[in-house]
């Protein structure tokens, strides 16, 4: 974690010095590149094991997500501090695409938010893993998510108050692709922009597939990085397997001045890592049969 | 006097109200080739599929964008065709305002089919499990509002609402539950069924809670001589007043059973009819103004009170209070 206040102050207008009220935590080393990638797998692996242990939820996105919450939570660009959730100075995060939940739970419990024993009981009677985000269950669950669109219009209410406050915070907000078809997330990008919230940044796991198919085929996006500037924010495409390109893309993003949010677009396959899930959208809402968890489980493994 | 039931129940096969809706569909569209549907990328789930399969070009692709489906829904509608549209009854909600102005208060002809409502939902959590819908949509005016009690039921329903003009509700589910009506069993919009004679308590019920209904009305009578008249409330809006009154004449009292908020759903809706017309002790059972949890859906009826123990219990309760 490397944040630098006097960046932050001039990243956001009109702000002498923002702050983050206290010191930021020593945190664990940042991983590097080949780490990331070995701690993406062990994410996957996580997220198999949970829907499986579900039998139900959602492990293609989470899949396709794996490397960029790596990168997030162990490659040092969240500034956070599991020991202290609430700590008012964190950067915030919020899972608007809720339902790839098995991810992010995974690199919570990685990251020592709760005990990651607990991550066998995701979706039973009385867990705290609820299938979709709920405020109030687990730390560091900022608004309860599962309805698309709705995170990232919190997101940017979340955003223009860390600015109006004069705080140094950056939000991220995780979006789908198929999520982008909501009407409420160009509200939030228009608004955005409009209120130059250059501490909001948005990625999304441009995976090409939603639940009955391609996002071309259900609804077309395209031009999504075009649509973005169109809305007033800097769009940057990178390879969302790849932890240099992501590490580059959020830095760069943390960076960003000149008044605009930051969309990553992060080129994914859904289901990666797992050669017979790999681009097929029955993995989108649909856990694995117990042998093929184990042989997915296998395959991964190899890679983490 | 009661209606015709069906008689094996044990035999066959469980089905969930969403897929009544598909079959409904199906027959719909083979009948009127002015029926279209429309889905959120949810075709799979909703049941929509069965029609887009057979019929490809009565199919619109809303994409993840509930206030547009429903919005284009009501366009269709004004070329003069019938259309369904059809989501999750969490994210029908989504779109709130459009169906307010849009439908009911242009009064247009356009059903909507809301799969995936109450704690059945079950995994997917609190979000999924739509428990408020009920009180929205039965307090707009022009809506009729539909909860079907199992899917052979649904099926009638989905073909009457194509059938009669104005917007539609259709209330669904996703859990399979025993198809406790059979094709003679009458079904008439607007019109409530006697399902089991009694006159000691009534137990008017909608959705899949109508057949705890029934088991609790057998327990009631096995084990404590309590004859239970139950009542199939599928139609919420417009209400059957005359049944609801007749029914709280003749027992008594009342016991409401729904798998929805008690606040607003139908209990409230039978209340009402009760408070101004025939004030006798009622018990609702329902959800007592908490959210959903993720769990199993059979499991979830059990730990927020929604079983025929439940019910025979407000039963008893509500016979005493009887003057
Ligand atoms: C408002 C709303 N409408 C519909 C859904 C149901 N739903 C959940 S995930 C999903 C598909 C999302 O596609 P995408 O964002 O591409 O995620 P991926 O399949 O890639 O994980 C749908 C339709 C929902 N959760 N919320
Ligand atoms: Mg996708």
């Amino acid at each position: 974690m490397q944040k630098s206040a006097a960046a932050d102050a001039a990243a956001i207008p009109g702000i002498a010095s923002p702050s983050r009220n206290s010191a930021i935590p020593a945190q664990a080393r940042p991983a590097d590149a080949a780490a990331i990638s070995k701690i993406a797998n062990q994410l996957r692996i996580s997220s198999i094991r949970m829907t499986t242990a579900a039998n139900s939820g959602h492990p293609g996105g989470s899949l396709s997500s794996a490397d960029a919450f790596a990168t997030l939570y162990f490659g040092g660009v969240l500034a956070h501090d599991p020991a202290n959730p609430s700590w008012e100075g964190r950067d915030r995060f919020i899972l608007s695409n809720g339902h790839i939940c098995p991810v992010w739970y995974s690199a919570l419990g990685k990251a020592g938010y709760f005990p990651e024993s607990e991550l066998a009981t995701f979706r039973q009677l009385g867990s705290r893993l609820q299938g979709h985000p709920q405020k109030g269950t687990l730390p560091s669950i900022e608004v309860s998510t599962g309805s698309l669109g709705q995170g990232f219009c919190v997101a940017a209410g979340l955003a223009l108050g860390l600015k109006m406050d004069g705080k140094a915070s950056k939000v991220f907000v995780s979006l789908g692709d198929g999520e982008v078809e909501e009407g409420c997330v160009w509200e939030a990008a228009m608004a955005s922009s409009h209120y130059k919230l250059e501490n909001l940044i948005a990625f999304v796991d441009r995976n090409g597939l939603q639940q009955n198919g391609p996002t071309e085929k259900v609804m077309g996006i395209e031009p999504l990085a075009d649509k973005w500037r169109a809305f007033g924010w800097n769009a940057i495409e990178a390879d969302g397997h790849d932890a240099r390109q992501i590490l580059g893309a959020f830095n760069r993003a943390k960076t960003a001045a000149g008044g605009r949010p930051t969309v990553i677009i992060f080129k994914t396959v859904m289901g990666k890592g797992v050669p017979f899930m790999e681009n097929d959208h029955q993995w989108h809402g649909k856990a694995l049969p117990k042998e093929k968890a184990e042989e997915a489980v296998r395959i991964l493994e190899k890679g983490a | 006097m009661a209606v015709a039931l069906n008689a094996n129940v044990s035999s066959t096969p469980a089905e969930a109200t969403r897929d009544g809706f598909g079959k409904g569909l199906v027959e719909l569209a083979e009948k009127n080739p002015r029926v279209v549907a429309l889905s959120g990328d949810l075709n799979d789930s909703t049941r929509v599929d069965w029609l887009r399969e057979k019929f490809p070009e009565k199919f619109v692709q809303a994409g993840i964008a509930e206030q547009n489906m429903v919005g284009m829904a009501a366009g269709l509608s004004l070329s003069g065709r019938v259309p369904f549209a059809a989501t999750f009854g969490p994210f029908m909600l989504r779109a709130a305002d459009h169906i307010r102005v849009s439908i009911a208060f242009s009064n247009l002809n356009v059903k909507l089919a809301a799969t995936h409502c109450g704690l059945t939902t079950g995994e997917d959590g609190g979000n999924a499990q739509v428990l408020e819908d009920l009180a929205f949509f039965r307090a707009l005016p022009n809506f009729t509002v539909i909860a079907p009690c199992d899917s052979l039921e649904a099926k009638k329903a989905t073909i009457a609402a194509g059938e009669a003009a104005g917007p539609h509700y259709l209330r669904l589910g996703r859990e399979k539950t025993p198809t406790i009506t059979s094709e003679e069993t009458p079904f008439k919009i607007g019109r409530a069924e006697i399902f089991r004679d009694g006159g000691d308590v009534a137990i008017i019920a909608c959705g899949i809670m109508v057949g705890e209904a029934l088991k609790a009305a057998e327990s009631l009578a096995r084990e404590r001589k309590i004859e239970a008249e139950v009542i199939n409330l599928h139609t919420i809006k417009p209400i059957d007043e005359k049944a609801i009154v007749a029914a709280a004449r003749k027992c008594g009292c009342v016991v409401t059973a729904e798998e929805h908020q008690v606040h607003a759903g139908m209990g409230s809706a039978v209340a009402e009819v009760l408070g101004e017309k025939m004030p006798v002790p009622l018990r609702m059972v329902g959800v007592r103004d908490k959210f959903g949890t993720s769990g199993k859906g059979m499991e979830l009826l059990k730990a927020y009170g929604l079983t025929a123990e439940k019910i025979a219990q407000a039963a008893e309760e509500v016979v005493k209070l009887k003057k």
